[in-house]
């Protein structure tokens, strides 16, 4: 791909655009998908998985770009772990000392934050060739990309299982809840949906695109 | 101490709360290495070995970390464990089985970042499970991945025959696959009572 060549002109925007549309990371790369459809089955509990993910991706990218000229190349991998277990600890300690009803309802998959493909494959692919300003602008891009895309799932997923977002009640007493949507199936089909709904997207531009060069 | 009997412990994790579609742990191998049946076994084969040799390792910690009183450092432990167990495990069978070892190459590395084994982990004592249990516990989430990874090959390789549309092709359709799965290991919750 022309990829290769284009990366050494992209601009700071770039990177931090690239995240939230042409590389999203889970409607294009899929990666991170085990939290993606673990905690989506509300919206609020979306939100605080998608935050939490931002802030370690955040916070790793920068260390591990500002270290990345002393790191030994056989034990980066395993720095990069420690590095990211560090802060996925604190990040569990300040929701349980925020909230302790949210840290229950995301359970083991705050912890679970560790082992994000996400995020080591950004300390890997990105922050351990980049500088420290182009890493913390990659890592705010996949973060919110990330954390939007888990919106878009935990969203559908609370209107039709739970018939309200963000706690509020969206439709009168009589809606009959679609209980398969907040169970574990019901995130395989959300996700399905969505990356159906940009499979559809992205061909339907390819079409315009090629009637335009035709008529061109 | 938990005092579950170790057959209700195995099927448990094996079936009613099958880690990959009742957990959602380990999507990504789940995703990943499906296309093939052959492939798919030894993955399963191998991820089993893993949670094993790290559950076993998980609980020494555990008590390690409770005599220093140092709870902390549970997950940085845990990860650096499993890591290394997964580094040890690769240089044991290159040495010992260059054959079964050029047949997993890429999956062992891959296995470190599969969340089902750190999470079998930090279930395992949460759950205060003794050592015997946390074998017991490991074996049946093994088998439990094995299987949903195998179940899920066998209708993989049927699907590259199938007409499916464009628009589906690819992740669509496996979610899918996965989500019909997930329903029918539902079945299985009524052999908890």
């Amino acid at each position: 791909m022309a990829n290769t060549t284009k990366q050494v002109t992209t601009t700071g925007t770039d990177e931090f655009l690239k995240g939230l549309w042409k590389q999203n990371p889970v409607f294009v790369q899929v990666l991170g998908m085990c939290p993606v459809l673990a905690v989506s089955n509300t919206a609020e509990n979306a939100l605080a998985m998608g935050l939490a993910t931002s802030f370690v991706l955040l916070m790793s990218n920068i260390v591990v770009s500002s270290i990345r000229n002393f790191v030994p190349k056989q034990v980066r991998i395993v720095t990069f772990i420690l590095i990211i277990a560090t802060f996925v600890t604190i990040v569990d300690y300040l929701i349980q000392a925020i909230s302790l009803e949210l840290h229950k309802a995301l359970g083991a998959f705050i912890s679970l934050i560790v082992v994000n493909c996400l995020i080591l494959g950004r300390a890997e692919a990105f922050a351990s060739k980049n500088g420290v300003f182009r890493s913390i602008l990659d890592g705010l891009g996949m973060g919110i990309g990330f954390t939007v895309a888990l919106l878009c799932l935990g969203a559908v997923r609370e209107i039709f299982g739970y018939g309200s977002l963000f706690g509020l009640q969206l439709f009168g007493d009589h809606y009959q809840e679609w209980v398969v949507m907040v169970l574990p199936a019901g995130g395989f089909f959300t996700l399905a949906g969505w990356l159906v709904f940009f499979n559809w997207f992205e061909q339907s531009r390819a079409r315009r695109e090629t009637l335009k060069e035709a008529t061109a | 101490m938990n005092s579950d009997s170790l057959w209700s412990i195995f099927i448990n994790a094996c079936l009613i709360n099958n880690f990959v579609l009742a957990y959602f742990l380990g999507i990504c191998p789940f995703l990943g290495v499906s296309g093939k049946l052959g492939t798919a076994t030894r993955m399963g084969g191998a991820v089993t070995f893993v949670m094993l040799v790290s559950s076993m390792c998980a609980f020494g910690i555990q008590l390690l970390l409770v005599q220093i009183d140092a709870p902390y450092l549970k997950l940085i432990s845990f990860i650096a464990v499993i890591a290394s167990t997964v580094q040890l495990v690769e240089m044991f069978i290159k040495k010992v089985s260059p054959i079964l070892f050029r047949a997993l190459g890429i999956f062992l590395p891959l296995i470190t970042t599969n969340c089902a084994i750190l999470a079998l982990a930090l279930f395992q004592t949460n759950k205060g499970y003794g050592f015997v249990q946390s074998i017991v516990y490991a074996l049946g989430a093994g088998f439990g991945f094995t299987l949903a990874l195998v179940l899920m090959a066998g209708l993989r390789e049927k699907l590259e025959l199938a007409k499916t549309p464009d628009l589906v092709k690819g992740t669509a359709i496996t979610l899918m696959l996965a989500g019909l799965l997930s329903i029918c290991f539902m079945g299985f919750a009524g052999l908890s009572n």
